[in-house]
């Protein structure tokens, strides 16, 4: 570590990202913030709009917007169920790769991560034809099962996300499973734990920190969703234009009606800063334990 | 190894399906077998997609290569040097523009979207390659990432020997530091490129012309229209497996760094 004297190279370093992350993060951040704060008001009905300070009617209105909170409702139920199966496969699947016991852990890393090059919105769209009751490969299921009907919908979604993501959080555990040095199972063999034991006891609790990010980042994937039920929406009347709140921000910007959009934004983006920052908190004081 | 196998299945049977689906022409697509092949014309259908419209796929894909590959290419840069400069110097301000980039990364980026528009409607920029270029190159994760391999795998000694030695702070940077942090960068470079490809709702908000489309949102408009144009169907199914391809040969391509680099973000 070196002092103050390397200011020039520092300011050189610093300052190229640090414009683009305040015009494209923070302004953006503040601007919604105050646009959030006006509302639009006519002279008549035909008359010319004029954007007048509203304080805070935009959020009196997000509050009581009844579908939007259904959709955060949809989308917690979503990421409660969602999250843990994604990441309990891909926490099992990681160490079975680790493990010792499979062979062929080449091709089955592959073989799983290759999903996560297929874009949110391809992966939709395929998995789309896939549920659809005459186009799947699968009619005996999808003649008798209705994967797009209201009650299956949100989990027919969530078996896209999670046939994309698996693999990526899968090869973060696993990566990190690599990292443990050796000499810690041996020491755990010679006391006679098998191999069950060694990934409940040693291995689950040493990649805990890999597991908690990938948690975060699924949390906030999980309240951003918005490109698969875009997309099923051509495919399933039982999506609305609110069926997210993403889905709701962008109908309402289409109305348009920036200022109450601007509104829903804020409210989603502090939710789901809370959301994450509060996991991240709870799991940093309980490790500390 | 049961499970490795049903996982397998889970996994590959959908590509398959893809790939068998864009083999076939468009009557048999409903009437053969949907996971084997009937009449293989991969070729004829590429030539009809990228013939269709003026051949708008594959400004489509073009479209999405310099989106991706410019903003993912500069914006690992920029937060290479951004993080590089967080680990190696200490200088007034730095723990809060860490915490403020850190901050950044709990944000999540579809907030931003909408007013990102907006502000780019008041300089009248909506509608043009800049207006998803440029807010794609932020990428505060990288700068966090950067960080961490800066601090693991740029020894401090390394560049007081370089000063010693009179190279500048910069060219040090360039000629030593980027070398020993680069198979770190290609992690950072590759989670953008996905970031980026994958993005839909900045180019749905910003664009209307549909010339400047990533592929992304040009699959997904066909997709809106395969009720009214059924032609369109065998076209998206194509055009989705085209899609994929960039990102597998990338990642193929680029497999011995990323699978070193990818479990140090972790690692705290």
């Amino acid at each position: 570590m070196t002092n103050i004297r390397h200011g020039r190279a520092v300011l050189f370093f610093v300052v190229p990202f640090g414009v683009l992350f305040a015009l494209f993060y923070l302004v953006p951040i503040g601007y919604a913030v105050v646009q959030s704060l006006y509302v639009v008001e006519r002279t008549g009905t035909f008359g010319p709009a004029r954007e007048v300070f509203g304080g805070l009617v935009q959020y009196q209105r997000v509050f009581s917007d009844g579908p939007f909170w259904q959709s955060v409702g949809r989308v917690l139920a979503f990421g409660v169920v969602q999250v843990p199966v994604m990441l309990g496969l891909a926490l099992v699947l990681a160490l079975l790769l680790d493990s010792g016991l499979v062979r062929g852990r080449r091709f089955f890393r592959l073989a799983f991560f290759v999903p996560y090059a297929v874009p949110g919105v391809v992966a939709a769209i395929m998995w789309g034809f896939l549920y659809s009751p005459n186009l799947s490969p699968f009619t005996a299921v999808t003649r008798n099962v209705d994967f797009l009907s209201a009650d299956l919908v949100l989990w027919a979604m969530a078996n896209v996300v999670t046939w994309v993501y698996v693999g990526y959080n899968m090869l973060i555990i696993y990566s990190s499973l690599l990292a443990i040095p050796a000499e810690v199972y041996e020491a755990a063999r010679l006391d006679g734990a098998g191999q069950f034991r060694i990934a409940w006891s040693i291995k689950i609790p040493l990649v805990m920190p890999a597991i908690v990010l990938t948690t975060v980042f699924s949390i906030i994937g999980t309240l951003q969703l918005l490109a698969e039920p875009q997309v099923f929406r051509s495919f399933s009347s039982a999506v609305s234009s609110t069926y997210t709140p993403n889905l709701t921000v962008y109908s309402t910007s289409s109305v348009p009606n920036f200022q109450l959009a601007a509104a829903f934004s804020v409210v989603l983006a502090l939710a789901t800063f809370v959301l994450s920052f509060t996991f991240l908190k709870a799991t940093q004081r309980r490790g500390a334990l | 190894m049961l499970v490795m196998g049903v996982c397998t299945v889970y996994f590959l049977v959908p590509i398959w399906w893809l790939f068998v689906g864009a083999t076939k022409s468009r009557d048999q697509f409903t009437s053969t077998s949907p996971l084997w092949f009937a009449d293989f014309d991969l070729v004829g259908n590429i030539r009809e997609l990228l013939t269709y419209r003026d051949g708008v796929f594959l400004r489509w894909m073009l479209n999405s290569i310099a989106y991706t590959g410019g903003a993912a290419l500069l914006g690992t840069l920029l937060a290479a040097m951004c993080g590089y400069a967080l680990a190696k110097y200490r200088f007034p301000g730095r723990e809060t523009l860490f915490n403020v980039v850190l901050s950044g990364v709990l944000v999540p980026a579809t907030a931003l979207a909408l007013p990102l528009f907006l502000i780019f409607s008041k300089v009248e920029a909506t509608n043009t390659f800049w207006s998803v270029f440029l807010p794609s190159l932020v990428n505060p994760f990288g700068v966090y990432l950067a960080r961490i391999y800066a601090t693991a795998s740029v020894p401090d000694e390394l560049l007081e020997a370089a000063r010693l030695d009179g190279a500048g702070e910069v060219r040090t940077f360039f000629t030593v530091s980027v070398r020993l942090m680069f198979p770190a960068l290609v992690t950072i470079f590759l989670f953008h490129f996905v970031a980026v490809w994958n993005n839909f709702l900045l180019p749905l908000i910003m664009l209307s012309d549909e010339r400047l489309f990533p592929v992304t949102l040009g699959l997904y408009s066909w997709n809106t229209q395969v009720n009214q144009l059924p032609q369109l169907r065998g076209l998206v199914i194509v055009g989705a497996l085209l899609s994929i391809l960039p990102l597998v040969v990338a990642f193929l391509f680029l497999q011995r760094f990323w699978r070193n680099g990818i479990g140090a973000g972790a690692v705290k």
